[in-house]
């Protein structure tokens, strides 16, 4: 789960990172009326989860009631334009109106996890707002690490260090520790996946600020703070992930494509496999889906049928390995999905090996289905038909 | 010989009164794994469906069976705390099959328990053909034998190793190591058991996109292990950046996770990298030394 700008930020004043002052409102109106009773130099931000806000212009300036009324319009009007990852764009619900800083300097910080070393890093630079992976590209030296061992945790003199061997303008080191140390806290205390400050402000006035604030959550860790779950219904949902959701399925267990292909399997390594099977025969695949293990009757009709209404495919590929998952059972679902479902019907391919194999076969083929032997095989079958089918 | 699981091993479940754990108890007994009792606190003193005896605490279990490797089938909240009742009661091997476990539990877990090597957590287990299955894997589709296998997934794992076992090639060890961003054990961890392991005399990597734990495995195989004859495959080639397909970690950001890149430092390493699970027999059978099989 991602949070906007001004819910990270509510993380950080929670965990002691200095924050600019600032008003989270969700129309023009508002937001002229807060500029109004608050005279000043005042940024207006767009909260949105897409970057390149600036770009887009959806980060403007007002100084009045009236101009603060103009740029919220002008920014709420149109959604965020799409990029590669998020092709629909956003639409934009709310704006952040904040304090605008005398900035001097804008440097970087962000803990990550680091699977390699099984550790939380620290990662500082100096060259602040701008994407830390061009900064990774064309200055990795200028990225100072700190990978710390957990069972001592975080202390300041990491802060410190870090100050120094990222070169650090002299006037972050009093505050970069305080800021970490923040940011670690809250790195465990809300199971983040990522926290990052960027830019972190280094005033003309000798203050070190969080200009903005992305936080990354993990979902598996959200149970132990029940009130963030508030939050994420605020946040636009996934398309892929509600429909997973409605199926049943687990968030991760379905993703939509453009092919023609629609695909299913039990276990993710093996529904990944199955896509990559069915581009190796010259296909495209409709999907990513993950069935889950021990699937029952009900839950392959779910699957089934989300597939059929919400995709492309005109062929479906089933793709099921019997481990702990039960072949006759999957075959028990096929059938009942097929016989009770309301959906569109496409040329079924059914691949079924593994635990109680032959009793699953002959479910199918008293049903008058005759499945494949291999993957190899299936996904060869699935595409020639999609082929005669488009 | 084999890594890190023999017939001899004492295996302990936690949450052995679950449906899961029950369950999967009732299977690793009748693939012949040597389990000598289970953890419920607040149980302690009954015995399972199996003739089992339960105990209240790890420390009991110990106490009472000597017990070294313990597998954990309970709900995601409680499964670092397991793992670290589990490390404070002297267990050395620790699976970890919960799914959905907060990543920074296990941060918080394998920084601080020194001495025990953790397998997962979301993780079908391991197995050691002919020997002993620890966690839910399909034993019949295995095989003993001579070839290693380390794999991300756990569905995949069957598939590859049915075509192995099809083709002849037994398996000494198969550790399905999980598909998390955070586990207990990577393919390197593996990899160094497998180097000392006499029975395996070949490896299957079985990866996937995401993290950099196959390009570690291939920078560690061409340093320490070049003569081993080594297989690789990667799952997930054709997802898209940005979204995580099922597993938390199968995802690629920015250059990172990416399948070529882990393909081109298989192919740095020597490591042949099969287009598909199917051309992994033909592909070890060109690596192995003649006469060699299973």
């Amino acid at each position: 789960m991602n949070l906007m700008e001004y819910q990270g930020k509510e993380l950080f004043r929670r965990a002691g990172i200095p924050i600019p002052r600032s008003q989270h409102v969700t129309n023009p109106e508002d937001a002229a009326a807060f500029v109004e009773r608050n005279h000043g130099d005042w940024v207006v931000k767009a909260q949105v989860l897409m970057g390149g806000r600036g770009k887009a212009g959806k980060i403007k300036f007002a100084k009045t009631g009236e101009e603060a009324r103009a740029v919220a319009r002008e920014i709420m009007e149109t959604p965020m334009p799409p990029n590669r990852q998020n092709p629909k764009g956003e639409p934009i619900n709310s704006l952040l109106i904040e304090e605008k800083l005398p900035i001097k300097l804008e440097a970087y910080c962000a803990i990550a996890i680091d699977r390699s070393t099984k550790k939380p890093v620290i990662m500082v630079s100096k060259f602040g707002g701008m994407d830390i992976e061009e900064v990774a590209d064309e200055h990795p030296e200028s990225i100072a690490k700190a990978f710390v061992d957990t069972s001592g945790g975080y202390w300041p003199y990491i802060g410190r260090e870090l100050a120094f061997k990222a070169d650090l303008d002299p006037g972050y080191r009093k505050g970069l520790p305080g800021i970490v140390a923040g940011l670690y806290d809250l790195f465990f205390r809300y199971g983040a996946k990522l926290v990052e400050i960027n830019p972190l402000a280094l005033t003309e006035d000798g203050r070190v600020i969080a200009s903005d604030a992305k936080v990354e959550l993990d979902d598996d860790a959200l149970y132990k703070n029940p009130e963030l779950k508030q939050w994420q219904t605020a946040l636009p949902l996934d398309e892929d992930e509600t429909l997973a959701t409605q199926a049943g399925l687990g968030i991760r267990n379905f993703r939509r494509f453009d092919g023609n292909v629609g695909t299913m399997a039990n276990g993710a390594g093996l529904a990944m496999g199955t896509m990559d099977a069915v581009k190796n025969a010259g296909g495209s695949f409709a999907n990513f889906l993950d069935v889950g293990g021990g699937a029952n009757a009900e839950r392959v009709r779910n699957c089934y049928e989300l597939v059929m209404n919400h995709t492309a495919a005109s062929v479906f590929f089933i793709n099921i390995f019997g481990g702990i998952t039960r072949c006759d059972e999957v075959a028990k679902g096929i059938v009942e999905a097929l016989n009770t479902t309301k959906s569109r019907k496409v040329p079924l391919v059914i691949r079924l090996t593994g635990t109680n194999e032959d009793q699953g076969r002959r479910i199918l083929a008293d049903a008058g289905m005759t499945p494949v032997q291999t993957m190899d095989e299936g996904a060869a079958e699935a595409v020639k038909l999609a082929g005669a089918k488009a | 010989m084999s890594i890190f699981l023999d017939k001899n091993s004492k295996v302990l479940v936690q949450g052995i009164t679950g449906s899961e754990g029950s369950y999967h108890t009732g299977r690793m007994l009748a693939y012949g794994t040597n389990i000598v009792g289970g953890v419920t606190p607040g149980k302690g003193g009954q015995k399972t469906e199996h003739g089992l005896p339960v105990f209240d605490t790890v420390h009991d279990a110990v106490a009472a069976t000597g017990a070294t490797h313990t597998c954990i089938f309970v709900p995601p909240p409680f499964a670092a705390d397991a793992l670290f009742e589990a490390h404070d009661a002297g267990i050395t091997f620790a699976v970890c099959i919960t799914e959905g476990v907060p990543v920074h539990d296990v941060l918080k877990v394998v920084g601080a328990t020194p001495g025990m090597r953790i397998i997962g957590p979301n993780c079908p287990g391991l197995i050691s053909p002919g020997k002993s299955s620890v966690g839910i894997m399909p034993g019949h589709v295995f095989k003993e034998g001579n070839v290693g296998l380390i794999s991300r997934s756990g569905t995949l794992t069957y598939e590859v190793v049915d075509l192995l076992t099809r083709a002849g090639f037994g398996q000494s060890t198969c550790v399905g190591i999980g598909g998390d961003p955070i586990i207990g054990s990577t393919f390197v961890d593996c990899l160094r058991e497998f180097k000392n392991d006499g029975q395996t005399e070949a490896i299957v990597v079985c990866g996937e996109i995401g993290g950099s734990d196959e390009e570690d495995a291939a920078a560690f195989i061409k340093a320490h292990m070049p003569q081993m004859p080594i297989v690789a495959f990667i799952g997930g080639r054709n997802a898209p950046p940005g979204k995580s397909l099922g597993h938390a970690g199968a995802i690629i950001s920015g250059k990172f996770g990416t399948p070529q890149s882990k393909i081109d430092a298989f192919q740095a390493a020597g490591v042949p990298v099969a287009d598909r699970p199917s051309q992994i027999p033909s592909l070890l059978a060109q690596r192995m030394p003649a006469g060699v099989s299973s």
